[in-house]
């Protein structure tokens, strides 16, 4: 594909769970190397947008196009091939409980590339290295470990495959300040070093400001809001203000009963 | 006028939820039968599988068939004397282990340790997103995950019901010896005369059917569970009841198939 076209692109996609609308026609790309960072409040659908992109979702409406190739009429074997270039970092981590650590870290490779354990053991090791963990975490298990080192690793996995694409779904939300901006330090560099694409979804507005280079505000499922990183603060969008400032006033407006 | 279709209103609720399930199901079996039939397997994991549900189960297998057949072979021994037809006891405990209880008290069994381990384990993997984790890391969770498990199922549970029909014989065996006083050489010949080929035959295909239920069950309500904690337990619980309820009809079909007439 053309230097020009976008990583990814989302055209007009809607997604509805039974009488609830999730996504309603949602339009969104993220150029080739480029951080895009998603805000928006909790049930916003940015989850959703997500793992319609992963293939997790199908949408209901709309094209998805990864590489300028449409992700949603693709078949599954077509699909596994996409997923190759993808790498993400769950909320949760989501480490595999029943293996060790750096067997978390070389599945891709192992599973989805059919190396040998040997080599992707020596990977898993050196990509450890990288987010600050030392070999012999390596052999522990996820369940042994504290929440900051599980997400060290459950960013290890991400970059292991070295793909072309990486997500991250509130990389930082659940740490405390000082690990998550560890985290997004790690982030920031991982990213450079592999000149990937990456999309983000996140609350956190200092973590957003800090990996970064266009933010874009998701509300009721659609895009609001969209700009480089250096003018969200002058962004004269009222929803926008809100959210970074952390309002309860405001025009966005909680679901919830008033007293 | 709405209250009163109100009632009408809860069974064809109740009917469209019943219809969505049964439809998700055959969606999800569908899928996994077409997974068995492609390759790659994973056969480390299969193994892994075999061994968890297979070889440990023999305990809890074995234990029942051997208490049922003694409990049986004593209750036929009360029941015959009363028509001094002492003699049956070996007959009518090998038709009934090997036809019946063996298959069927064996997968009960399985079912309660196994569908309930399975919808717990994928029912978390599901709410940590590790199954969309495989997802992202290029492994189809129904390859890595459901196949193995169905498959392991489907070919151990035979294998445990053979020996649970063989000790529920010793079982009646034993009690018929040792504590009714049946002659021993009879015991044996009467019970070989009595077994047919379409017996065994019949007790193995209930308990691959059962094997198949047993791990379709636990993986359907894992993989779909939704909803933390609660979600999970739910699942397991569904799992559990769902797998004993296909054993026990799947039984029935087959024994009215095969000895039906």
């Amino acid at each position: 594909m053309t230097e020009n076209t976008p990583m990814i692109e989302l055209r007009d996609v809607k997604k509805s769970f039974g009488p609830k609308d999730v996504l309603c026609g949602l339009n969104l790309h993220v150029d080739r190397g480029e951080s895009l960072v998603i805000i928006g409040g909790s049930g916003t659908g940015k989850s959703v947008m997500l793992k319609c992109i992963l293939g997790l979702l199908k949408p209901d409406h709309g094209e998805i196009f990864v590489d300028g190739r449409d992700v949603v009429q693709m078949s599954n074997s077509e699909r596994k091939k996409v997923l190759t270039q993808f790498g993400m970092l769950f909320q949760g981590a989501a480490l595999f409980d029943s293996m060790r650590v750096w067997e978390n870290v070389a599945f891709g490779l192992i599973q989805g590339q059919g190396m040998n354990r040997k080599d992707a053991h020596e990977i898993a090791i050196e990509k450890l290295r990288r987010v600050g963990l030392s070999p012999d975490v390596g052999d522990l298990g996820p369940s042994e470990l504290s929440g900051g080192m599980q997400k060290r690793v459950g960013l290890a996995r991400a970059i292991a495959s070295e793909p072309e694409i990486i997500f991250f779904d509130e990389p930082t939300t659940g740490l405390d300040p000082i690990m998550a901006d560890v985290i997004n330090d790690l982030i920031v560099e991982c990213v450079t070093d592999l000149g990937a694409t990456t999309l983000s979804i996140t609350h956190d507005m200092a973590s957003a400001r800090k990996i970064a280079d266009r933010i874009a505000m998701i509300y009721k499922g659609e895009i609001i809001w969209d700009g480089p990183t250096s003018t969200i603060d002058t962004s004269g969008n009222d929803y926008v203000e809100q959210f970074i400032h952390g309002r309860a006033d405001g025009p966005i407006q909680m679901e919830i009963l008033k007293p | 006028m709405t209250a009163l279709l109100e009632p009408f209103a809860i069974v064809g609720r109740v009917f469209l939820l019943a219809l969505a399930e049964i439809g998700q199901l055959a969606r999800f079996t569908a899928t996994t039968i077409s997974h068995i039939v492609r390759p790659p397997i994973y056969w480390k994991l299969l193994l892994k599988q075999m061994l968890q549900i297979g070889y440990f189960s023999l305990p809890v297998v074995g234990l029942t068939a051997l208490f049922t057949g003694a409990a049986l072979a004593q209750q036929i021994f009360v029941g015959g004397s009363r028509f001094n037809a002492e003699s049956v006891v070996p007959g009518v405990v090998v038709i009934a282990i090997v036809r019946e209880l063996g298959p069927v008290l064996g997968g009960l069994m399985v079912a309660g340790r196994v569908s309930s381990a399975m919808a717990a384990e994928l029912g978390t993997m599901r709410v940590t997103e590790q199954i969309d984790a495989l997802t992202t890391l290029s492994t189809d969770p129904f390859k890595y995950l459901v196949v193995p498990r169905v498959l392991a199922s489907l070919i151990t549970l035979p294998l445990l019901v053979l020996v649970a029909n063989i000790v529920g014989v010793l079982g009646g065996y034993l009690i018929g010896t040792e504590r009714l006083g049946l002659n021993a050489g009879t015991y044996l010949k009467v019970t070989v005369d009595f077994l047919e080929q379409s017996d065994v035959v019949s007790s193995m295909v209930k308990a691959a059917v059962f094997g198949f239920f047993i791990a379709l069950m636990g993986s359907y309500h894992g993989y779909n569970s939704s909803g933390g904690a609660q979600g999970v337990g739910k699942a397991t619980t569904n799992a559990v009841v769902s797998a004993f309820i296909m054993i026990l009809l799947s039984n029935l079909i087959i024994t009215v198939i095969v000895f039906g007439t």
